[in-house]
């Protein structure tokens, strides 16, 4: 038994990139999470699913500490990245931020060129010397954003002229960027059509290669097609977390098996 | 009957009428409201308004036309004769309504019969005299021909009268009649009540705008007259503003716009900073209990009346800038660039402390517009919060702030108060802002104030500067709110 646990824990230490501990938000009085534990392995992608309200979108926020522009909003808990609390006095968000990048519900491209949106991330955090620097990891980007072709004509033309679903890709480009080590997704292709969310998916399943991705989605197709791990949150709770061919077949808890049958939610 | 009378009844009758109405219309569907096809009290205001509101607008017309009908008619039996000399036919005519108001008065007070009013004769009875008795006072001696002009007025106005209460009553009974016989449960009352409300709106909106034309007809009929007693190429290419109330002046706009356009760009280099600074703390940096106590006291400076910004200019900003570039209190630097406190730049100073709030509050609201995820898409990828706002934030409310600055920049060249206390009087083309310059509306002012004759161009130059500022004002404003339009649209 004891040896199986000392190797257990050599793995874990090899591949967890974020560790949640215990984590509680409120806002105001309310209390949205309610003790949240959770181990997210790098190089994957994990999906939070769960109904409507149930914290999921509050807990991706804590891993970038999105959540203290909002006044209100008060974190509990540790919450771990590369063994690091990142709720820590001495981390500055700004710096956490461009190491975990985020992509939002609705495409909100700045009105800017479609160059100047990949570039702000990078002129930000000074990444590109020259010039030609710049203009690497911007094709680079929008390459990996796999939206290049598509746009590579038109660099100049404002990015608030694009249709939803290269909007979105831009600014997962855009997210990708600032090289970060774990991409968030708050619901990605919500406001997107069924081709522009294959694009974006297929796209997510490329990005595993490179970064650890958090994807929270109201589709549970959607999670059974992009993702390996899946966390089910229920009313703030974190119900269960594990494989995602598992969840989706053969969930332990009953409140999961509800949900994932459509009975809640 | 007096006026006030046939209001109360029409009001009165309108009452009556709507809980006839509403009965008739419950009594058609045996006490059922259920059956009706609108709301018992729709059938009630169907009958009110009916009877009421047309009659009311014959009631209103008829005031309106009735005296220039009997004006017409009675000056036609004034002789040119009678016509004194140096008066003109409108003095005559004020005399003759003055008479016969005072005899209206007279038998209405019972010291005159009503068959004696008709019968007076000027040369018989000194009606001044009797007038005086009743304490209604007539400047010279009434001689016949106006007595008989008034006893004329009298009675067409007597005729006149009669005639409306009848007429308006007519309608107004026929109104009622009809809108009543017209109630049965089966009646659409809810339509044409909608569509009277409908009227009604209507006819505040188009009110409103009628009388911003006819404010500019007016404005552009003076304008008219003064272009046909100056030339227009000295009003608006000459470079000399000299009135001289003998005639003969130099009345160029150019020299007044410079003034004005100078004063409004030192105002606006004040109040567009510190505005758009203070909105962007405001909207983005200050949290609820700031913001809640912070944003009203700012407003506070947008309720201060114009002429106090003005004292402030003249006792308080213009001596401070006089000490500093002055000899004030033998002067601070120890130049002599300054004279007196009036000056442009006091009057920039205070008019752009003037603008701060309207700048912000704009801003404000433009920042606020700015979707939340356009904040979160840049502080998301690690940027810090005025990284944010420098470039992100503001260039997405850009065209908005331009149309604030724009609408700013219209209040400055239309405002008058502070020019005229701060900005002093001499009209001239200066880069100097310490010098003291004049504005368009600083001129406006002292032009029609004077005691002079008002057909002379040296007064009605006023309606052509009044109307060129006003077309300055309109063209930025229509500026403004295109830029502001045309650009919103894009972050929804």
């Amino acid at each position: 038994m004891n040896d199986m646990t000392v190797l257990d824990k050599a793995v874990e230490i090899k591949n967890t990139k974020i560790a949640a501990n215990d984590v509680h938000v409120y806002y105001g009085d309310a209390h949205a999470i309610k003790g949240v534990d959770v181990e997210i392995e790098d190089k994957t992608v994990t999906a939070f699913i769960g109904p409507s309200g149930c914290g999921k979108s509050t807990f991706l926020r804590c891993l970038n500490r999105m959540n203290d522009t909002i006044d209100i909003c008060q974190v509990k808990g540790d919450i771990l990245i590369d063994g690091e609390d990142i709720y820590d006095k001495r981390v500055d968000p700004v710096q956490l931020r461009a190491k975990v990048g985020m992509v939002f519900q609705k495409p909100n491209p700045f009105p800017k060129s479609i160059y100047d949106n990949v570039a702000y991330g990078p002129r930000i955090h000074g990444l590109a010397k020259t010039k030609a620097d710049l203009d690497d990891i911007v094709e680079k980007s929008l390459r990996r954003g796999a939206i290049w072709d598509e746009v590579k004509d038109r660099l100049d033309k404002p990015g608030t002229g694009l249709s939803g679903g290269q909007q979105q890709r831009l600014c997962i480009a855009r997210a990708v960027a600032t090289e970060p080590e774990i991409l968030l997704m708050d619901e990605p292709c919500s406001a997107l059509d069924p081709i522009a969310t294959a694009q974006v998916e297929e796209l997510i399943d490329e990005l595993r290669t490179s970064f650890s991705v958090v994807i929270v989605t109201h589709s549970m197709q959607q999670a059974a097609r992009v993702s390996q791990k899946t966390a089910f949150f229920h009313l703030g709770n974190l119900v269960e977390f594990g494989e995602t061919g598992k969840i989706f077949t053969n969930p332990e808890d009953p409140r999961t098996e509800s949900y994932i049958t459509g009975r809640i939610g | 009957m007096p006026l006030l009378w046939l209001v109360l009844i029409l009001i009165a009758a309108s009452i009556v009428g709507f809980f006839l109405g509403r009965q008739r219309a419950l009594h058609t569907a045996d006490g059922n409201p259920r059956d009706l096809h609108s709301l018992p009290s729709y059938y009630g205001h169907n009958v009110a308004f009916t009877g009421l509101l047309p009659a009311l607008i014959i009631l209103v017309i008829w005031v309106l036309v009735q005296p220039i009908i009997i004006d017409n008619r009675v000056s036609n039996l004034i002789p040119s004769t009678a016509i004194p000399e140096n008066s003109t036919l409108g003095l005559v005519m004020s005399d003759v309504r003055r008479v016969a108001d005072g005899l209206d008065h007279a038998v209405s007070e019972g010291s005159l019969s009503s068959e004696r009013a008709s019968a007076l004769q000027a040369d018989k009875t000194d009606v001044r005299a009797l007038l005086g008795e009743s304490g209604i006072a007539v400047g010279n001696d009434v001689r016949p021909e106006i007595l008989s002009a008034a006893q004329k007025y009298r009675k067409i106005n007597h005729v006149g009268s009669s005639v409306m209460t009848a007429l308006v009553l007519l309608i107004a009974g026929g109104g009622f009649i009809y809108a009543y016989s017209v109630t049965h449960k089966d009646f659409r009352a809810r339509n044409i009540v909608e569509r009277g409300v409908l009227g009604l709106l209507i006819l505040a909106a188009s009110l409103a705008i009628l009388t911003t034309v006819g404010i500019v007809l007016s404005m552009f009929f003076e304008t008219l007259n003064f272009f046909s007693l100056h030339s227009w190429k000295d009003f608006y290419l000459g470079t000399t503003w000299a009135p001289n109330f003998r005639g003969d002046s130099d009345l160029s706009i150019l020299p007044l716009l410079w003034g004005t356009l100078y004063i409004s760009v030192i105002a606006l280099l004040v109040a567009v900073p510190i505005g758009l600074f203070a909105a962007v703390y405001l909207s983005e940096y200050a949290n609820n209990t700031v913001r809640s106590f912070a944003k009203p006291l700012l407003e506070i400076l947008a309720g201060i009346p114009t002429i106090v910004y003005g004292l402030f200019a003249l006792l308080t900003v213009g001596p401070a800038l006089v000490t500093f570039f002055g000899q004030g209190n033998n002067g601070i630097l120890g130049v002599e660039w300054m004279a007196g406190a009036t000056s442009v730049l006091t009057a920039g100073v205070v008019m752009g402390i003037m603008l701060i709030p309207f700048v912000s509050s704009l801003s404000d609201d433009i920042i606020n517009a700015v979707p939340q995820t356009m904040r979160d898409g840049s502080l998301g990828l690690g940027a810090t919060k005025s990284e944010t706002i420098r470039q992100v934030v503001i260039p997405a409310a850009l065209p908005g702030i331009v149309g604030a600055v724009l609408l700013a920049a219209s209040r400055a060249i239309g405002e008058t108060m502070i020019v005229v206390m701060g900005a002093g009087a001499i009209a001239k083309f200066s880069l100097n802002p310490l010098e003291s310059m004049t504005t368009i509306t600083t001129r406006i002012v002292s032009q029609l104030t004077g005691d002079t004759d008002f057909a002379s161009p040296e007064t009605l130059v006023a309606f052509a500067l009044g109307l060129t500022l006003f077309v300055l004002t309109l063209g930025l404003n229509v500026l403004a709110l295109y830029i502001v339009r045309k650009y919103r649209e894009q972050y929804d």
